[in-house]
């Protein structure tokens, strides 16, 4: 029997030697795609987040190379397209990706290079579970990661449509798409991100949200005292938060930053679709159904009568003429069937 | 032989004693029943996708992948099989004026005084709506479900127009399901009208009930000149 792993409150510790079992299951999923009666957690973990202080990046990719070499993804060999930016956009392959903006600020002049690591914010209401049409197939634990279980996915798409960020990919080959884990595969064994951990600067810092938010905080302050008076920390409320989040030196421009999105919220669209349409459209459908059930059972159908028929053969015989009707009816006896 | 204003050339009286007049030809009865079966299949796989209790149906395509594979395929299927339905059949579903009359008078139907409904021909309104119904929802579906197609058009349109298309998708496949109710009950509603699908037949009394100016057309075209 072995000792359950603690859940990570930093990325710099070393691994433990012992073997662990992994510390999320079953019982610490809060959300799953398309499982309205999914039974509650059995307990509820610390929320994690993950930190990226954009003042401390250097550009260096540390992080893409650590994530590709954790998750063992194979990006394609790309092509230099006059910036920094390799590949040119997140893939199925590729969970995250330094974003190169270069900013000229409007009052000094001065001229800003901005680098965000773009990945997967794991939102606290995420857009792409509720989109989610396979049951399971996107679940959310209790600490806050979202995770995509590819066993589950039926490759249709619909998460990329429900994510506010543009964030999931899907794989042309096997058609499951892919996006940051946060590492969950780590986390579980006590371990912070991969990129966290690979970071030279310290740039990305992993840890309790509480705790991550006391440090943005502390950082908020140092990059007022040095100009930055619109620093912030990047922690959406329209998804409810999220446990990817960044300090911003330029904070009230998030859109700067590659697009950051300045206030993110799953699309009205999606929620309609997600919500009413669906109810709506099944209600109407139930009530339709029943209602030509109900109608057949107890009201009078509608039926020919001997007077039609009657009608029916003095029309055709007063065009026709008794002679072809006589004709017609010995003519054509094997075209005759019980209509 | 008459001009064609109400009726199409292969229909014609096939019996007298009683009445009997073929309303679809074989063709176009394989062909109704083949876009029928498509569209069933495709509420299937669409429904399971809708409501998450439903994704059990996916199992009847041999799971999540394939159905999710299957169905944009199917849709395309039944929309050409569609296709050519429509071409036999557009043009004795176009409006006419009588129509309108006959809509203005749909509680005497109902209460079972079609007698008092104008005479018409091959199609009444509530046909053609589900004509034209059909048409329309499943010309949305085919645009908006090619904009939604991951598989092979990933990147045909942005994801803010996607979102459109996927609620657009949706709401015309419950569209199409209402449509398809109707149809249905109608055809059993009013008795006798099932065989005109099933063996191309149907009573001269249905067709001098629902459809007069119908029969009597059939009936002119069959009018031969008086011998010499
Ligand atoms: C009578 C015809 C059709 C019905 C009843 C139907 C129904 C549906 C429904 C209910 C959904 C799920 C939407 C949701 O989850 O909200 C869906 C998804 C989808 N439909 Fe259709 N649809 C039809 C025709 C078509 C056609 C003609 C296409 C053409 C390409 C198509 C392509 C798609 C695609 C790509 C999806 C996304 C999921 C997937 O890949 O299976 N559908 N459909
Ligand atoms: S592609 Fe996969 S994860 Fe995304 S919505 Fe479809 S089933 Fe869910
Ligand atoms: S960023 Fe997108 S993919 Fe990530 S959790 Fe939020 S909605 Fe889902
Ligand atoms: S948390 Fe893990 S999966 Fe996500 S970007 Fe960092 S290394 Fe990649």
């Amino acid at each position: 029997m072995t000792d359950t792993a603690p859940p990570p409150t930093t990325a710099v510790s070393n691994p433990p030697v012992e073997p662990l079992s992994p510390n999320l299951g079953d019982g610490d999923v809060v959300l799953a795609s398309a499982t309205p009666n999914l039974p509650p957690p059995t307990r509820q973990l610390d929320p994690v987040a993950k930190l990226i202080d954009i003042s401390k990046c250097i550009g260096c990719k540390a992080c893409q190379s650590a994530c590709i070499e954790w998750n063992d993804t194979h990006p394609e060999i790309g092509v230099n397209f006059g910036s920094y930016e390799n590949p040119h956009d997140l893939t199925s392959e590729m969970y995250t990706l330094m974003r190169f903006n270069e900013y000229e600020d409007p009052d000094t002049g001065n001229l800003d290079w901005l680098i965000r690591k773009d990945g997967c914010m794991h939102c606290e209401d995420p857009g792409c579970l509720k989109a989610c049409p396979s049951p399971g197939a996107i679940v959310k634990y209790s600490n806050g990661i979202v995770d995509f279980i590819h066993d589950k996915c039926i490759g249709c798409g619909y998460c990329i449509s429900g994510c506010p960020f543009d964030i999931p990919r899907m794989s042309p080959t096997r058609h499951v798409v892919s996006k940051c884990t946060l590492c969950s595969d780590r986390v579980s064994v006590g371990q912070g991100p991969a990129c966290a951990k690979a970071c030279p600067t310290q740039a990305i810092v992993f840890g309790t949200k509480t705790d991550m938010i006391a440090h943005a905080e502390e950082r908020i302050v140092d990059l007022n005292a040095r100009g930055y008076e619109h620093a912030a920390l990047y922690d959406p409320e329209g998804v409810g938060g999220t446990h990817v989040m960044y300090v911003l030196p330029i904070g009230d421009k998030p859109e700067e930053y590659s697009g950051l999105p300045a206030d993110p919220k799953i699309s009205a669209v999606v929620e309609g679709w997600k919500g009413p349409a669906k109810t709506v459209g099944l209600a109407a459908i139930g009530l339709a159904a029943v209602g030509a059930a109900l109608h057949s059972i107890f009201a009078k159908p509608n039926e020919v009568s001997e007077h039609d028929r009657v009608e029916a053969g003095r029309m055709v015989d007063d065009i026709l003429g008794p002679e072809e009707t006589a004709e017609l009816a010995v003519s054509n006896p094997d075209e005759t069937g019980q209509g | 032989m008459a001009e064609r204003e109400f009726s199409e050339s292969t229909d014609r009286i096939v019996a007298t004693e009683p009445v009997e007049v073929r309303r679809y030809a074989t063709h176009t009865r394989i062909n109704h029943w083949f876009t029928a079966a498509l569209i069933i299949l495709l509420i299937l796989s669409g429904f399971a996708l809708f409501w998450p209790r439903l994704f059990f149906l996916t199992a009847l395509f041999g799971g999540g992948q394939n159905a999710r594979y299957i169905h944009p395929i199917l849709g395309v299927a039944a929309c050409l099989s569609f296709l050519l339905l429509f071409l036999q059949l557009w043009r004795l579903n176009l409006m006419r004026r009588e129509d309108v009359v006959w809509a203005s008078k749909i509680t005497d139907l109902l209460a079972g005084h079609e007698e008092r409904l104008p005479e018409l021909g091959k199609y009444n309104l509530g046909q053609k709506f589900v004509f034209w119904g059909m048409f329309w929802l499943l010309l949305t579906m085919v645009v908006s479900g090619i904009m939604i197609w991951q598989q092979f058009f990933p990147d045909l349109v942005s994801i803010p127009v996607r979102r459109w298309a996927v609620l657009v998708h949706a709401i015309s496949a419950v569209l199409s399901v209402l449509v398809l109710i109707v149809h249905v009950y109608a055809a059993i509603w009013t008795r006798g009208t099932l065989s005109a699908m099933t063996s191309g037949k149907v009573t001269g009394g249905w067709a001098w009930k629902h459809h007069r100016k119908w029969l009597r057309e059939v009936a002119r075209r069959q009018d031969k000149p008086p011998a010499e």
